[in-house]
Formats: structure tokens, sequence, C-alpha cells
């Protein structure tokens, strides 16, 4: 608890407001984009926009691991429970997600899919165990963070000769999307997405380490400052960010620096390795078609692949086409520009996934931010 | 010819080892054995004893107030209280929070086949007990069975009547821009402590669930400030729910102060690692009050001097605002809106 507070005390957010003040140069406009979806919670969660200097503009990423999972995957999912009869095992907010022809996978559940919420791979691991005569699958999702503790299951099934569990594999990888973004024509060309630096993930880069982002600070030249999911981090992270262009610095720079090491987690990695190995190639919603963006499971464990076992055929599916996800998740557009929002479609009523998860930047601004609309109206 | 007839023979009921069967709600004799040995023994009261189908008492003057509430709870059994407890302190603040003295309660039961009795037997005295203590009694009740696989142990519903004193007021469309909110209490205790217990959730804490009968306290409320407004215990949904329920009704938005709302630091421990967030978590022992803003410090000190007002606080307070929106002042200095949960997060909570 005590812990917790000191990471959100408001005088302290005082101060840190104070310094950002001084720190932006007079006419100089600064964009940055909080990758991960645990930033854009805890800065809507807690309000920080309300202490950050208004020529600070902060950018939501496509860091949230619900949102960038395609339509497809959510179908082939809905078709392991419906029509094979498996249990299928996924995170609470994974079951809302809106796939084709306005199902999902709570509504499998409700049409008697054995759908099951679980908080771990381990507790999807436990019903395996305990239901011996019962396929269970694991819809696998998440960045970096999320990885290892799937990997790990995969091995406890092997060591415990599990005959019944299996994943569903839909790990995805950070660097990758964020030279994706950096590379759009958006960013890169047309500059009609400014970006100045990156607020670099916090959990994520305990896992890999701060190395791999300093290949993006030096090619394209935008500093990214790593934080800790806690609101004064945020505020901290602008502040260095601020700093470094002032400055013209673009360098990856630790603000987490009480988790996050220059390497990462080496037996995190290790297991990783072990278990996974890169997709050529992976859809996300929002940016499409991103090369080595994702992992699958080594032939080695190809035993518990849910892919294998059941034949699994992708086939991608367009978003709604008045869903502005895809270009939110890209930084290109932000709530707001959706005509459905707050209308059509609201965290009741999801059209695209950015609407579900607390982390989407859709949910986000729903839940938290939309009376800032009215305030800006009056 | 002599002598007194002659009882037969009726085996007790197994309460250590026998369960629930098909025929505990037959109609036949095992009920009526069910509810003679269970039920009224548990309850006894003078209403209940001559086992009617209903039950007859008199009316005071005066408006009445009725109220009723379905209890799934899973567990059944949770640290600081069960389903039973649950029932009676659901109903009894129900009817309270229109500012009432509630006076009598039935309840039904829907019990699974194979269900323990012993199980049920500890529900009901748990029940009995929570009414006792109230000082509400259970009057008039019935008792069905289904199939194994129909149900999940056993479910309950209870209803209460009660009445209004004179010149209290109360409802949830009454708030007014300037009004003051309180809270009487921790906020998020009853869901934290459900929540550690589920199986699938194998997390530890301290936490006892809040469970408790609300009307001492609402008596003691409404005597110092017979004008508050609004009284609403914030179950599902938690203290989120509860505001904006009054925003929508009262055409008022809030804006309550986050370094104000008494949280439990376990509970907020717990919250923070199972991603939830204490405004959205049930209570069951907590009320919150709209009261005009002369009448907040009075109201504060009643409270306080109940035993299930110590931590009560003001948290807030009603604002014009034609969106209806609540809106919380955030640790942080910056600010926020409190909506609604969109999902059901826990589901089977009371
Ligand atoms: S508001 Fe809904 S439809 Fe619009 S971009 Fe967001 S998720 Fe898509």
């Amino acid at each position: 608890m005590k812990y917790v507070d000191e990471f959100r005390d408001g005088e302290l957010a005082r101060v840190l407001a104070g310094r950002l003040a001084r720190a932006v140069e007079p006419g100089r406009r600064y964009n940055f984009m909080e990758f991960c979806g645990g930033h854009t919670h805890a800065i809507s969660r807690y309000g920080v926009t309300d202490l950050l200097p208004k020529s600070v503009n902060m950018v939501h990423g496509p860091g949230c691991p619900v949102c960038v999972l395609p339509i497809g995957r959510i179908d082939n999912a809905i078709a392991l429970a419906l029509e094979r009869g498996v249990t299928l095992c996924t995170y609470a907010d994974t079951m809302r997600v809106p796939a084709s022809g306005r199902t999902s996978l709570l509504k499998a559940k409700a049409a008697g899919a054995d759908v099951r919420m679980v908080y771990s791979a381990a507790d999807a691991l436990r019903i395996a165990r305990e239901n011996p005569a019962q396929e269970v699958v694991f819809l696998a999702i998440g960045f970096e963070t999320t990885t290892p503790p799937t990997a790990i299951v995969i091995l406890e099934a092997e060591r415990q000769g599990l005959e019944n569990f299996f994943v569903f594999c839909n790990h995805v990888l950070t660097p990758a999307a964020i030279s994706n973004i950096l590379e759009s024509p958006q960013v890169r060309d047309i500059g009609t997405v400014p970006l100045d630096g990156f607020v670099g993930p916090a959990h994520v880069s305990c896992v890999i380490g701060s190395a791999p982002y300093e290949y993006f600070a030096e090619e394209y030249a935008k500093p990214v400052v790593i934080a800790g999911f806690e609101p004064l981090d945020v505020m901290q992270a602008v502040l260095m960010l601020v700093r470094q262009v002032n400055e013209g610095r673009h360098e990856v720079e630790n603000e987490f620096s009480r988790a996050v090491t220059r390497d990462g987690n080496a037996r995190a990695k290790a297991l990783v390795a072990e278990v996974f190995e890169l997709r050529r190639s992976f859809e996300w919603r929002g940016l499409g078609e991103v090369p080595y963006s994702a992992l699958r499971i080594k032939s080695r464990y190809g035993r518990f692949d849910a892919e294998r076992r059941y034949d699994i055929v992708y086939r991608s599916v367009a978003d709604n086409k008045a869903c502005e996800c895809g270009a939110i998740l890209r930084g290109a557009k932000t709530p707001k520009d959706c005509k459905l929002f707050g209308t059509v479609c609201t965290p009741e009523n999801p059209i695209g996934s950015c609407m579900v998860s607390s982390e989407g930047a859709c949910a986000a601004w729903y839940s938290y931010g939309r009376f800032r609309d009215e305030e800006a109206a009056a | 010819m002599s002598g007194a007839v002659k009882q037969d023979y009726v085996r007790p009921i197994d309460f250590r080892n026998g369960r629930v069967d098909m025929s505990h709600g037959s109609g036949g004799r095992a009920m009526a054995q069910l509810i003679d040995e269970l039920f009224l023994a548990a309850f006894d009261n003078d209403w209940l004893r001559p086992l009617n189908d209903q039950a007859c008492f008199a009316v005071p003057a005066g408006r009445m107030v009725l109220a009723t509430d379905s209890h799934v709870v899973s567990p059944l059994f949770f640290p600081g209280g069960d389903i039973g407890c649950l029932a009676v302190h659901g109903t009894v603040n129900d009817v309270a929070m229109a500012g009432a003295r509630p006076l009598y309660l039935s309840a039904t039961f829907i019990l699974e086949e194979g269900f323990p009795l012993a199980d049920l037997k500890r529900i009901v005295e748990s029940m009995a007990a929570a009414s006792r203590e109230a000082r509400v009694p259970i009057v008039t009740g019935d008792t069905k069975v289904v199939e194994k696989g129909k149900g999940d142990g056993v479910f309950i519903t209870t209803t209460g009547v009660g009445v209004v004193p004179e010149g209290v007021e109360v409802s949830g469309d009454r708030a007014r821009p300037g009004d003051r909110v309180l809270v009487s209490g921790t906020l998020g205790d009853h869901g934290v402590a459900i929540m550690s217990f589920r199986e699938n959730l194998e997390f530890e804490t301290t936490i006892r669930s809040d469970t408790a009968a609300l009307h001492g306290l609402v008596a003691a409320m409404v005597e110092a400030v017979p004008e508050v407004r609004c009284l609403r215990d914030p179950t599902r949904g938690g203290l989120a729910a509860t505001l904006n329920e009054f925003a929508r009704a009262s055409g008022v938005g809030f804006r309550i102060r986050e370094k104000d709302l008494p949280v439990k630091p376990a509970v907020h421990a717990a919250c923070e690692f199972l991603g939830l967030d204490p405004l959205n978590v049930a209570n069951e022992g907590k009320l919150v009050a709209i009261c005009a803003p002369e009448d907040a410090s009075r109201l504060l000190v009643a409270m306080r001097e109940h035993p299930l007002g110590r931590d009560a606080a003001i948290i807030g307070e009603a604002l014009e605002d034609p969106h209806r929106f609540v809106q919380m002042e955030t640790a942080l200095g910056g600010a926020r809106m409190v909506d609604w949960l969109s999902a059901e997060q826990l589901p089977r909570i009371c």
C-alpha cells in the first residue's frame, strides 16, 4: 500500500508538473506516443493530462493486447469452441472482443460453447488437468510480458504428460510494432502524425530489457524513455523526453530502473526461446500484416499447438468500415474522430476492439475522459 | 380405550450426513418435517408458528415500503459471512434505504437436490441469527427443490416490509446541485472478500465481507437529519454505480475527491493486484447518503457515532451538469470520470 501510494502522491505530482512547465520551450509542441495500453490507462485513470503543459500531446499507441488481435483470430477461437467442442479458456476482456457477424466469445458462451474466463495461463492448465476427458484450449494473447507464462504452462503440460491441453498462440512483439509505426507513410514521409518520442513499455521491458529500443532511437532519431505504469512514472518520463527533445538528443533512457535492466530477464527470454519461434508475418488489427511480429509454438512442442491439432485456417476479416480503431492504434486518429464513438459504439456494445479493454484508447476515453469533450464544447 | 393418542415415531432428519432430496419440496411429509425441524426451529416466532401459507400482522399508520432481493452468491460461505446472513442484511438494507424501519421478512429457498443438509442448517441458522440481531422476524416462507444440476446448492430470495417515519422522504431523484455526498465507511470490502475466496483466484487477504444490517444506522441518521435526500447501499457496481444512478435520477452531476474516499489498505492492494477499482466493487454493509450542504456535518457526526458509521466521510458534492457525469479529482491532482462498469466483472457477488 505504502509502496503503491508513493507513486501517486499529489504533492510530488505538483512538483513534477512545475518542472515540466518550466522545461517546455515556448512555441514548441511535443508529441509523444505512449506505446502501452497500461500507460494509456494510467494517464486516463489518474488524470495525468491535467498536470502536463498544454504543449505536450500524448498519442496512444498500439500496445493493447486485446485491441490488436484481428477479427479472424477471434473467429478461429469461436469456431474451436462452437464447432470442435473444446473448452476454451481466455482472459475476461478477450471474451467481449467483437468478431465477424456481431458475435464474440461471450455470445458463443451464451449459445452453449464452453468458454471459461481465466486469470492466468496456469488456470487453464489446471482446468485441463481436472478434466482429462475434455480438450482444453488456452487462447494466449499478449506482448512479451504474458509470453513467458505461456511458455511455462506448455513445459508443465509436457512434464505432466497432459494430452488434452493446447495453446492457440497469438503472442506478439513490441519492437516489430514500433518499427511498423515509424515506417508508416504517415509518420515517415507526410508527417501527418508528428511523433517526437516514445514512452517505452514498463513490464515488456522488464522481460526484453532496454537494448531493443536502441535501434529505433538511433535509426529514426526518436528518443525513447522506458517508464513504469504509475502516473508519476509517466510524468517523469515525459519530463525526460522533453529534455531530450530540447537538447536534440535521441537516446534510450530508463525511468523504470527499479525494474528494467539493459538486457532484461535472461531466464524469461530463455523460456520463450525454448518454446516459441518467430512467425514470418502476422496480422495486427490496425497495423495489418507485420513481418516477424509474432510468435508461434516450435514443432518440438507441436503437440500442444492448437493450430496444428485442429488445422486452423486463418482468414483475414475487415473491420467495420466506420470504425477508426486501425488509425487510432497507429496514432493517426483519436476516439473523437470516430462517428460511432459514444453513440453506436459504447463499452456495453463495442463495435471495435479499442472499446473493449480498459487499455483501449476508446474505452479509456469513454470511461474516464469523455466529460472533457463537453467541457471543450462549452 | 384409553390414554393419549400414540404419536407415530418419526425419525429425525439427519442433519449431519443427509442431503436434500426431491421429497423435501414435494409438499408431503418430508417437506413438513424439514419445515418443522429446520425452518421453524430456527426462525421461531408468533407469526410463523401456526404454519399458515401467509403471515398476518397489524399495519402501522403511514407509508409502507416493500423490497425484495435474490441471493445467488458463490461461494455460499465466505470470510465474514454466508448467503444466509447476506439474504437478511440485503433486504433489511433495501427497506432501510427508504429511510424506513424494517418490520417483517419473508424467505424463499430454492434448493438443489443433493445439497448437504448440514450446510443448509448452517445457512438457516445464520439467517435466524441475523434476523434476531436485526430484530426483523422472518414471518413466512417457501421451499422448492430442483433436480441436481438445475441449481447451484441454494438460492435465497427475501422480501421485506417496513414503515417510513413521518416527515421522511428519501429518494434517489432528490439530489440537488450543491448537496454533499457521504459514505458510511470503507469501500470494496465485500467484493474483495468474495474474490479472494473464489477457487480460481488463489489470492490471500485478510479482508472480510462487511455484510451488516444498516437500519440502525439509518434510524440514527434520519433522526439527526430527517431531511436527508438520498440513501442507497452501494452493492453490485459499487459507489460508481450508485452515484451514476443518483445522477441520472436527479438530473445532476457529482464531483468526488479520491483522497477522501475511505478504502482499507488491504482492499486497495488487492484491487491493484486484481486490476479492479474499489469504486466499482460491491459493498454489503455500507451506504451512500446525499444531504443539503447545511446538514452535512450534523449527518456526519450522527453517522460516526454509530458503530457501523465510524469511518464515515464527506467525499464530494452534487453539481449542475446536464450530462450527469460523475467526476473525480484524482489523488494525483487530475480529473477523470467515474463511470458505470460495462461488463460483469464479478459475477454472483451477492
Ligand atoms: S469508437 Fe468504437 S467504432 Fe469508433 S474507433 Fe473506437 S472502437 Fe472503433
